[in-house]
């Protein structure tokens, strides 16, 4: 009697069993689909709405937010890298446990997770509103370099942390001062992962729009031949309106835009920002994967 | 160049008197270390100075419906009378942002409704049933995922949840809808959730799973009644931090949110929320104006709501760890 | 290193051969008692080994004599000692004392440089800069550590592919490069094999000539066959230190005679 009613018991845990791995298998199964189907539309969509010039440098293409895109990612990054690194290197090395560096870690992590309209808001009232300048690529690249702080203090601090201990020793033990040590023997080491830190950082700032609305501006004008640096329409002037590619989509598609051919330019844009931002992640992934190969290969 | 070694280990020698040598240790000392570690320490009390000046700057222009223009918070919170007179001088409208805090907590609870369950099963399924799957396709396609832009994200929401919600349930509003705006988010949010719930699954120790199995469960009864248990906290906290990414989401839900000012009455119907709000009307408004201030008000609404998840997400961890300790 | 004229020197010239002298050493880590009233003279020119079971503080002692216990959180120390009479607690820096005592230590650790940078690293960082000094510093110091034959031709390879003993061999000239008074060596050949060590030890007699060598070894063949003057450790006090020859043939305490027969340890 007993018996029996523990095989049935058995029996039905083992039927949930199934049905349960069943049900995982469909989640995990649909997720795939799911990204595959989002990644393949993207690129899809974005091919079908090629036209001639849709490259081009001026308000029928999109060759002008492209380039502002990169620059201000490269703006963006001139700024945070240093002071990020830097500011790794000093949790990493430095800090000593206690109230301040607790606090500096209170304010990573709010950093991180500030949303980034909120960044954008504080860029367009302290870079616009307070210098009274107009929208302008530098303001954006400060916004985007606020976002991208924190990601690269805690990759370097990490990178740092993951060091053998002996490299230190050994550059000390020569009579190196701490900071020589640091710049000669540590950072050198854990450049490769601190670099894949970044090229995250400048694939996620790509992306960005939200803090761009009211900082970089929602137009751009740029003339090639400019290229007097002070000129409001010179490619390279960093305090110029400069819309960028994720901006641009956004600017196409709600706007009510003027232009006839704003539906094909957001559904290329968005194809190209996919894979520029696809690319660089890439590009992190393999070099994270070289990174720990080599360190296991060292090991050996 | 002068150096150590060189005036270092000559100093006795060369120019004798102690005081000399001192003064060259000292020099080397600054260049070699103090330097270096003035420029690192400063920029990490940047960062604190920064997360200050960010919360400082709102709260000062955030607060000034409430001291300038002397609208009570709970008419902030709680009236849905949105008409802030917009103009650099003229006061008197209302400045009630219900319609729009309650578009943000019905749009994020309803993506968090869709994501967390499926992003957790994600998150069981590539740890405990495929991991081999799971560090191969799962980790890459996450990627991918958090890749992509969320504009882009908000732009296939308007080309195709839109039209198939207008065309599936013959929305009024042309499918523009509290609906489209959450699974927006929800797919936005999933793999946030997943990623954290997986690595704590994954730090689960294996001798809890040893000990179950040994007792005779079924994989099933391992996961739900000791893995899922005992990961607890880190799954919480994926949850609470893809709830976060939602709040602070803007432009990709006020690409389907079909921005109008009232509130939904039924998840087909079009709302607005604050981050919405925000982006389409903070560049119009007259500066310093009653309707400006007002949505400066809620920025630091956002940044307040950011803070609490933050907050929460501690005070979930210290728990446990409290609790682990007792 | 050419010292002239001062008082140091005279009170140097007076204690003759003698190198490092520690005075009444204690040392805690926190609350716990690490080293207990160290009295030792190292003299200059000699092998000095330290021998003692595990955790006896035998490499602590030898990291207190370069200082690399200030690198550690929550390490003090009381007593003195001295380096050709200078105080290395109170009067010298650390970073100026650790280019005038060198170590090397238990796993080889060369940094991920090549070869010759590994070698030009300390010369670099005391601002030596010119390439044909660099050249003959980097050639000397792996003929003085007896692998330049073996490296001259992937001085520009990564270290890191070198075998354990070749590591240490060249982490031995990269202290050498420095030009030091002393070298510590802790436990430099625990991590190698029979034939390694054998040319390790054969590099450290030929060291002394030049240097005097302080060496921490668990291996009491090894501190028999290289060093002129035995300490012997336990629970954080020097039981006995001696002539090598002499502490391994009649010694004093029944504890060291216990320890150096195998009873213990």
């Amino acid at each position: 009697m007993n018996n029996t009613k523990m095989m049935t018991r058995i029996k039905r845990a083992k039927r949930v069993d199934h049905v349960m791995t069943g049900v995982f298998f469909a989640i995990g199964g649909f997720f795939l689909c799911l990204i595959i189907v989002l990644a393949a539309y993207i690129i899809i969509k974005g091919i079908l709405s090629y036209y001639p010039g849709v490259f081009a440098f001026n308000a029928q293409g999109i060759g002008n937010q492209l380039f502002n895109t990169i620059y201000l990612v490269f703006l963006s990054l001139v700024i945070s890298v240093p002071i990020g690194v830097m500011a790794g290197i000093y949790m990493a090395e430095y800090a000593k446990p206690g109230r301040v560096t607790k606090f500096i870690r209170i304010s990573i992590e709010s950093l991180s997770s500030l949303p980034s309209i909120v960044v954008g808001l504080f860029g367009y009232l302290v870079f616009i509103l307070m210098t009274g300048a107009r929208w302008n690529l530098m303001a954006g690249a400060l916004a985007v370099s606020i976002l991208s702080l924190p990601s690269i203090t805690t990759t370097t601090e990490d990178a740092m942390r993951s060091l053998p201990k002996s490299y230190k020793a050994g550059s000390m033990a020569l009579g190196a001062t701490h900071w020589v040590t640091i710049v000669r023997v540590l950072l050198p080491a854990c450049l490769p992962r601190i670099i894949t830190g970044v090229i995250l950082a400048a694939g996620r700032g790509f992306g960005e729009a939200a803090a761009l609305l009211y900082t970089a501006g929602q137009s751009t004008r740029i003339n090639w031949a400019n290229w007097n640096l002070t000129s409001p329409t010179c490619p390279l002037n960093p305090f110029r309106p400069g819309e960028t590619l994720a901006l641009h989509i956004w600017v196409m598609r709600t706007e009510g835009s003027l232009n006839p051919n704003s539906e094909k330019i957001a559904n290329f844009s968005a194809a190209v920002l996919v894979i520029l931002v696809l690319a660089f992640s890439l590009t992190a992934r393999i070099m994270t994967k070289r990174i720990n190969q080599k360190q296991v290969g060292s090991k050996a | 160049m002068s150096n150590m070694a060189a005036d270092g280990g000559t100093v006795q020698g060369k120019t004798g008197t102690a005081k000399d040598r001192e003064k060259a240790l000292r020099m080397y000392k600054f260049r070699k270390e103090y330097l270096g570690r003035g420029v690192v320490t400063a920029c990490g009390l940047f960062i604190i100075i920064l997360t200050v000046a960010i919360g400082v700057f709102l709260i000062i222009r955030g607060t000034g419906t409430f001291t300038k223009f002397h609208h009570s918070v709970a008419e902030f919170l709680f009236s849905s009378n949105w008409s802030p007179v917009d103009s650099a001088t003229g006061s008197g409208g209302g400045v009630g942002a219900a319609v729009y805090i309650v578009g943000s907590l019905l749009t994020c609870g309803l993506a968090l409704l869709f994501a967390a369950p499926c992003a957790i099963g994600a998150a069981v399924f590539m740890t405990e049933i495929a991991p081999k799957w799971g560090e191969k396709l799962f980790q890459p396609a996450i990627e991918i995922f958090v890749g992509i832009p969320s504009v882009v994200y908000g732009w296939i929401g308007l080309t195709v949840l839109v039209p198939s919600i207008r065309d599936v349930f013959h929305a009024r509003m042309g499918g523009y809808s509290v609906l489209a705006a959450g699974i927006v988010l929800a797919v936005m949010i999933f793999p946030t959730i997943t990623t954290v719930a997986a690595d704590a699954i994954r730090s689960v120790p294996d001798y809890y799973r040893k000990g179950a199995y040994g007792l005779g469960s079924t994989r099933w009864q391992v996961i739900y009644r000791i893995v899922l248990p005992a990961s607890k906290t880190g799954i919480l906290t994926g949850v609470i931090l893809g709830l976060a990414r939602a709040f602070g989401e803007a432009l990709a839900v006020a690409m389907v949110i079909g921005k109008t000012r009232a509130f939904p009455t039924s998840i087909l119907s079009p709302t607005n929320n604050l981050t919405a709000a925000i982006a389409a009307d903070m560049g119009n408004s007259a500066n310093g104006g009653e309707a400006n201030m007002a949505l400066w008000s809620m920025a630091l609404l956002l940044f307040l709501i950011s803070m609490f998840f933050i907050a929460l997400i501690h005070f979930i961890e210290n728990r446990s760890a409290a609790a682990l300790k007792a | 290193m050419t010292i002239s004229g001062t008082s140091e020197n005279i009170e140097q010239k007076n204690t003759a051969d003698l190198c490092i002298k520690v005075e009444n050493l204690h040392l805690y880590y926190g609350q716990f008692h690490a080293l207990k009233g160290i009295n030792m003279e190292i003299p200059e020119h000699e092998i000095t080994a330290l021998i003692g079971p595990s955790g006896c503080g035998k490499s602590t002692f030898l990291k207190t004599l370069n200082r690399m216990n200030d690198l550690e959180e929550g390490v003090r120390i009381e007593g003195k000692v001295t380096l050709n009479g200078t105080d290395i607690y109170r009067d010298m820096d650390a970073i100026e004392l650790r280019k005038r005592v060198g170590m090397v230590f238990q796993q080889p650790n060369p940094f991920p440089k090549s070869v010759y940078e590994n070698v030009a690293y300390g010369p670099r960082i005391n601002g030596i800069n010119r390439k044909s000094e660099l050249d003959e510093i980097v050639e000397r110091s792996l003929r003085q550590a007896a692998i330049w034959d073996e490296l001259k031709d992937r001085l520009y390879k990564s270290a890191l592919g070198l075998s354990g003993g070749q590591q240490q061999r060249l982490c031995i000239a990269r202290t050498l490069a420095v030009e030091p008074e002393v070298i510590l060596m802790d436990e430099p050949t625990s991590a190698l094999d029979p034939i390694s060590t054998s040319r390790i030890e054969d590099l450290a007699m030929d060291l002394k000539k030049d240097y005097t060598i302080v060496i921490v070894t668990h291996n009491m063949q090894q501190a028999s066959r290289i060093s002129d003057n035995t300490a012997f450790f336990l629970l954080g006090e020097l039981i006995e230190y001696n002539k090598t020859e002499k502490l391994f043939s009649i010694p004093a305490d029944k504890r060291t005679e216990d320890y150096i027969t195998g009873r213990f340890g």
